[in-house]
């Protein structure tokens, strides 16, 4: 992965000071409320129902062992013990106290952390694929790029300011795994027909108040203009995205206003002056930010360890149903991928204590190189495990309530923290994620049920992607008391869809009974073994409609 | 005399910003004052403030069109941009445009709601002037100039970014 060079912790470090200082000069009077809470948004800092919230950055979700040590560290001191992984690949403390926040910051600084443009109106951390690679349909690592983008945002100085906040996902693989279609900007790399690599750019996608899919502004970008061509269009959204309504000032606004051919050609035209300029990538730039994150060496398969674990697969059932759900092979014949499991019932989904990180952190160390990922889904990955110590790692991850076996079935759900924590929340979350969790928890069914992501959102900012849930859970305000409306439909991937809203809003506790019916009816009307969103996508959400909101006999 | 920061150094100022009452009236000033005049009086009437005693500028809103008005401007001393509030960042493409495509090279100058926490992002994109705003100090304010002793990425100060200049020799 990559590691911070001089350059890279200075920077951190000044950051830190400033931020010190900043806090400083604000509780000693000298920056109003108002002109302190952009600052401190910038870095990662929010103000919450109980306390601060701090969002520590995860660039494109890599961690090491060491770093992810050092958070379960502030973790318990300067918090309670846990911490919660977001749809954004970061990380989130929920308790810390505001003076201590400078020496938290410092603290991660030592292992080339920090809260960089985690929040604020700016460049937000970008996000990529959990399976760069490793997967099978890479085109290209998205790795390096991520990089190069991460080093072009940070501390942008045209662009600290914008009109709202700017999120950024890269795919570099056939299937895409970051969700680029529901981003500010989505890269999806290809190749052109001269072989040529570049990327698809994708702008204006993006859930919230008012969720679209992101349109093509570019259909091939040959990769050595990336930064340039993102220069201009920042500078397009900059200078004429609305400043005048925080619900209209996302960049999908002013592509709607403009069209996307009139917003393509704006792009176009303020590109045709910084094309060629000194953010081109040239001969062996791009080769060098590859270098930074390559592959361990791998041995060659073990025929004996695969024979072993074939045979072991065959003798331990709940083994092989975890091979079956959280192991994924990798490209790399012989390694595997495999997702420890943060959606335990009983635990807020994403949540993981001081304890689960350092024990991820030892067995990264000991089987995967030191290194781990985290999913928009909100797992941790461990990449290039062998096959010989698949069955060890099981073992392991079951101590630590890590091994849940749900991975893609609709247990494995996207929670944002909700009313519990967020006062932006209009509803809690997570004791709705909870008792769905417990109304489906006959592993024979879910495994039957197969892949169906559900996504619940407290508040219609949408931060625990409902819209593109199979099965979208997002709760709302009803004269004071918490209710929850329903979609179905939705998808992330190549063919990324909105959902439908299936009807009007059901109380809390009918949460579970609807999902149950939903699924209930699928199992009806599927063909063989087909998906849930495909029986969504040919019956459409009436038949489901029907069940819930039949009259009760 | 107010005193702003430019250069880097603390400096006495005399420009006197001419900004549009409530019935669009310019106020009154001396023929003598130096003045920094709203982009669309100064479109109306290049002649007669250039032909004033004292000096002229222009100052330009953060929704300014440049079309034709970039290159008008690009030969006076003084252009000034107004940051009607800090985290409306429009100004910093309109800094960055007067610069590296209309080539002007006198004085940029960020006024409004400037304070030292802008400072060094604002004379990245080509400001070298700084009103700081009422109410916080403007000595102390200097040392918003130097927070970072790098950058990332290319700017007017430095077009190169950094993964070009530390790149290794060949």
């Amino acid at each position: 992965m990559y590691r911070y060079d001089e350059v890279d912790a200075r920077l951190v470090r000044e950051r830190v000071e400033q931020f010190r200082d900043q806090t400083r000069r604000f509780l000693a009077g000298e920056l109003t409320e108002d002109e302190f809470r952009p600052l401190r948004l910038m870095n990662g800092l929010y103000v919450q129902r109980h306390a601060p919230m701090l969002r520590i950055a995860i660039p494109y979700g890599l961690l090491s062992s060491a770093q992810l040590r050092t958070l379960a560290d502030v973790a318990r001191r300067y918090d309670r013990g846990y911490g919660h992984f977001t749809t954004r690949q970061n990380m989130q403390l929920n308790w810390p106290e505001l003076a201590q926040v400078p020496e938290i910051l410092a603290e991660l600084a030592e292992v080339e952390m920090h809260a960089i443009q985690t929040s604020g109106n700016c460049i937000r951390n970008t996000t990529t694929d959990p399976y760069a690679g490793v997967a099978a349909d890479e085109i290209l690592d998205p790795r390096p790029w991520c990089e190069l983008i991460r080093q072009w945002s940070t501390f942008h100085p045209e662009f600290t300011f914008l009109p709202r906040k700017f999120k950024i996902a890269v795919s570099g693989s056939v299937a895409d795994r970051a969700a680029t279609q529901v981003h500010d900007v989505g890269l999806w790399a290809r190749r052109n027909d001269e072989g040529e690599i570049g990327f698809t750019v994708l702008v204006g996608g993006g859930l919230g108040r008012t969720p679209m899919i992101g349109e093509v502004v570019r259909d091939f970008l040959p990769a050595r203009h990336l930064l340039t061509y993102l220069d201009a269009i920042l500078r397009v959204y900059n200078r004429y995205g609305r400043r005048d309504n925080k619900y209209k000032a996302r960049i999908k606004i002013l592509v709607k206003a403009l069209t996307v051919p009139g917003f393509a050609a704006k792009v176009e035209e303020e590109w045709s002056h910084l094309k060629d300029g000194p953010a081109t990538l040239e001969a062996g730039d791009a080769e060098r930010f590859a270098g930074y994150f390559s592959a361990p060496a791998y041995a060659k398969p073990d025929a004996s360890a695969q024979e072993e674990l074939e045979r072991t697969l065959g003798a331990e059932r709940a083994f092989a149903r975890w091979f079956e759900r959280n192991v994924h092979a990798q490209r790399q014949a012989g390694y595997y991928t495999v997702t420890l499991s943060l959606k335990k019932t009983g635990t807020p989904p994403g949540d993981i204590t001081s304890e689960q990180m350092e024990a991820a952190a030892d067995w990264a160390d000991r089987f995967a190189h030191g290194q781990l990922r985290v999913s928009h889904e909100q797992n941790l990955l461990l990449a290039d495990i062998g096959a010989g110590d698949l069955f060890a790692v099981w073992q392991l991850a079951r101590e630590q309530g890590f091994a849940t076996p749900n991975i893609g079935l609709v247990t494995d759900v996207i929670c944002c923290p909700g009313g519990d924590f967020c006062s932006l929340a209009n509803a809690k979350s997570i004791p709705v994620a909870e008792a769905i969790q417990r109304r489906l928890d006959d592993l024979d069914y879910l495994h039957d049920l197969g892949e169906i992501s559900l996504n619940m959102s407290g508040c219609m900012n949408a931060c625990g992607h409902h819209h593109i849930g199979n099965i979208g859970i997002l709760g709302v305000d009803k004269n004071g008391e918490e209710w929850y409306q329903v979609t179905l439909g939705g998808s992330q991937g190549n063919h990324a869809a909105l959902g439908r809203v299936i009807g009007p809003s059901v109380a809390r506790e009918r949460v579970p009974e609807v999902v149950a019916s939903v699924l209930a009816t699928y199992v009806e009307l599927r063909h063989a073994d087909e998906a849930f969103i495909d029986v969504v996508r040919r019956v459409g959400i009436d038949p489901f409609k029907e069940k819930i909101y039949a009259p009760h006999h | 005399m107010p005193r702003i920061i430019k250069d880097g150094q603390l400096v006495d100022d005399r420009w006197i910003v001419l900004r549009r009452g409530e019935l669009g009236e310019l106020p009154p000033c001396a023929d003598d004052d130096d003045v920094i005049v709203p982009l669309d009086a100064w479109l109306a009437d290049p002649a007669f403030w250039s032909d004033r005693p004292g000096r002229c500028g222009v100052w330009l809103a953060p929704d300014a069109d440049l079309g034709p008005a970039g290159a008008l401007v690009a030969g006076l001393p003084l252009l000034a941009v107004d940051f009607p509030v800090f985290t409306d960042g429009r100004g910093y493409s309109i800094g960055r445009l007067l610069r590296e495509r209309y080539n002007f090279d006198g004085e940029l100058r960020a006024i409004g709601d400037v304070g030292r926490d802008q400072l060094q992002l604002l004379w990245q994109v080509g400001f070298n002037a700084f009103v700081i705003k009422a109410g916080q100090d403007v000595a102390q304010s200097l040392a918003g100039l130097d927070c970072f002793s790098e950058h990332y990425q290319g700017n007017y100060r430095d077009p190169q970014p950094l993964f070009k200049r530390s790149r290794p020799a060949t």
